[in-house]
């Protein structure tokens, strides 16, 4: 767009009115044109790697473990990020939150250690798990010096605690031309954390929430793609909000990542939202036994079937 | 219309179709991918754990007390050596501080059978020993409650049948699981006086059913993780000789 500009600029300083040349520069325009969008042929992917409730879990589960031996681990799951991130460099990493507590890693560093790690894989954006306030809302600001990635709650108002500003309701991020918009959500923190940790942290509903984040992120910024980090849980047998209700009650939001009820899926759920269309609900249970992965295919409108997306989970 | 009208017209149309014609999603692929020791560990991340792990294992390892035998919370019906230890540590640690704090002393601990993660093997006692019986965070309250609120709590135990830790409470039952008598310091319980019982925030907040914390007259909360009560008791003593008494006891 910018050589168009330009060659508009040339062609007014130059003062170039003769109607045969205005029709090469016709031409010559549809030719740019033409050659701006050529890529709109050529398919494009965008890789989605997802954990949550990865628990302080840095070390993989030894031999002897009852439940999980030989699983898990910061430095294999390294080895395969990077494999995927060799694979399609555009990816995103992204973490739905409880990356602390668990392990003694987090009582003798507070956090530390999972903040440089996570920053080492590079993770691009997490969102905050409940148990992240375990050593109240102080320890998690202590610790953001060690992260090189942003955190993202859109329905928890940190006003009036150390955490403003430092936590954004949204992030857009721009992958091979896709705009990709992420934003946070948290469980309600009354009577899960001591009010004493969380402080003065307001809960937001979700759903009005994610309702204004939509609209944000589809209508006014455009993304082609919308994912909600979530540490809501993935159901309950209550009126509770969880990723599955969110899903339902809600529009444009193309994947939810979400956390805190440590569900191991066989593959992503598909809800249909509230204007019918599908929506994905993923979780990879908990402690970096898993990596979800989500790879969103992009192609022109023309060789786009009648039935719309085609999803294979 | 002049030529430089037409050039921006052409602009226009060529951004409205470049937003019509862009890409649109096609397909999405969803798969989990286990973490397994099939993937090799990355060595740069390793190594740059290892200062880490080895400082954390060091400490753990580090033995600060002696136990005589192994005590397992399975060891008895309704009271345990490795339960009555804990509630008794509960206690030993944290008055101090509460009474020192409030000017009360605790009246009796309530923790639950559930929250003992682990035995406690014969041998050293390390760091790691009591990471293993109490992995979790939680920290002491002390709740101030009616007698009638503890009564409540005493029946909550009769019916469990099952070795909750308490100290400083007495409780018998007869052969057909009957309340007989509860005691605290000696004294039955009395429904209109104060009590404070220190439990864990789990507890406090209505873990295992235990709605009777709640209302309460006073909440204090003491920062204080069970699982460093244990730490700084065993720090602070050379070996441990806990056994199962007549806390909470069925006569015939």
């Amino acid at each position: 767009m910018t050589d168009l500009l330009k060659l508009i600029k040339i062609m007014k300083r130059r003062n170039f009115i003769q109607q045969a040349a205005a029709g090469t520069a016709l031409i010559s325009l549809g030719g740019l044109g033409l050659q701006s969008f050529s890529t709109i042929n050529n398919f494009k992917k965008i890789t989605i790697l997802h954990t949550n409730d990865v628990h302080s879990h840095i070390d993989t589960f030894p031999p002897d473990d009852p439940r999980n031996p030989n699983q898990g681990g910061v430095a294999r799951r390294a080895t395969l990020i990077d494999s995927i991130r060799k694979e399609n460099p555009n990816t995103l990493l992204l973490d739905a939150g409880d990356i602390f507590q668990g392990t003694p890693y987090f009582n003798y560093y507070g956090g530390e250690l999972e903040f440089k790690l996570m920053s080492k894989l590079k993770y691009d954006v997490a969102t905050i798990g409940n148990h992240d306030f375990d050593n109240g809302i102080e320890g998690l600001y202590a610790q953001l010096p060690h992260a090189e990635f942003e955190f993202i709650s859109a329905n928890y108002d940190f006003t009036n605690t150390v955490m403003d500003t430092h936590c954004k309701p949204y992030k857009i991020f721009k992958k091979d031309g896709i705009n990709i918009g992420v934003f946070g959500l948290g469980v309600e923190l009354k009577g899960l954390v001591t009010d004493t940790n969380y402080k003065e942290t307001k809960y937001l509903d979700p759903v009005e929430i994610s309702q204004d984040m939509t609209r944000i992120l589809k209508e006014e910024k455009g993304c082609d793609l919308v994912i909600c980090l979530s540490h809501l849980g993935y159901e309950y047998n209550s009126d509770k909000i969880s990723d599955i209700k969110l899903a339902k009650a809600t529009k444009n939001i193309d994947l939810i990542i979400g956390g805190h009820t440590h569900t191991f899926l066989s593959k992503p759920t598909v809800v249909k939202n509230i204007e019918g269309k599908n929506t994905l609900v993923n979780q990879v249970g908990c402690y970096g036994i898993n990596v979800g992965r989500i790879d969103f295919y992009f192609d022109s409108n023309k060789n786009i079937s009648a039935e719309g997306v085609s999803i294979s989970v | 219309m002049r030529f430089t009208h037409l050039i921006y017209l052409l602009f226009f149309f060529l951004l409205l179709h470049c937003k019509n014609s862009d890409v649109q999603l096609s397909k999405i692929e969803g798969k989990q991918i286990q973490v397994t020791d099939k993937l090799e560990l990355d060595s740069e991340i390793d190594q740059y754990i290892a200062p880490y792990r080895e400082h954390i294992q060091k400490d753990l390892d580090s033995i600060i007390a002696i136990s005589p035998k192994t005590y397992d919370k399975t060891d008895g019906e309704l009271n345990t050596a490795l339960g009555n230890l804990m509630a008794d540590i509960a206690y030993e640690q944290a008055n101090p501080i509460f009474l020192k704090r409030t000017g009360h002393n605790i009246d009796m601990v309530l923790l639950n059978y559930g929250g003992i993660r682990s035995n406690l093997p014969k041998g050293a006692i390390t760091k790691g020993t009591a990471f293993k019986l109490m992995p979790f965070e939680n920290s002491l309250v002390v709740a101030a409650i009616k007698g009638n609120q503890v009564n409540d709590l005493v029946n909550y135990l009769v019916k469990a049948r099952k070795a909750h830790p308490i100290s400083k409470l007495q409780i018998t039952v007869d052969k057909n699981n009957t309340l007989v008598a509860s005691k605290i310091d000696g004294a039955p319980i009395d429904a209109d006086k104060t009590y404070y019982v220190a439990t864990n925030d789990y507890l406090y907040q209505g873990g295992d059913s235990m709605t009777f914390f709640q209302p309460n007259e006073n909440l204090y909360t003491l920062d204080y993780k069970i699982r460093n009560t244990l730490i700084d008791y065993f720090m602070k003593v050379d070996s441990i000789s806990p056994v199962r008494d007549d806390r909470f006891i069925k006569i015939n």
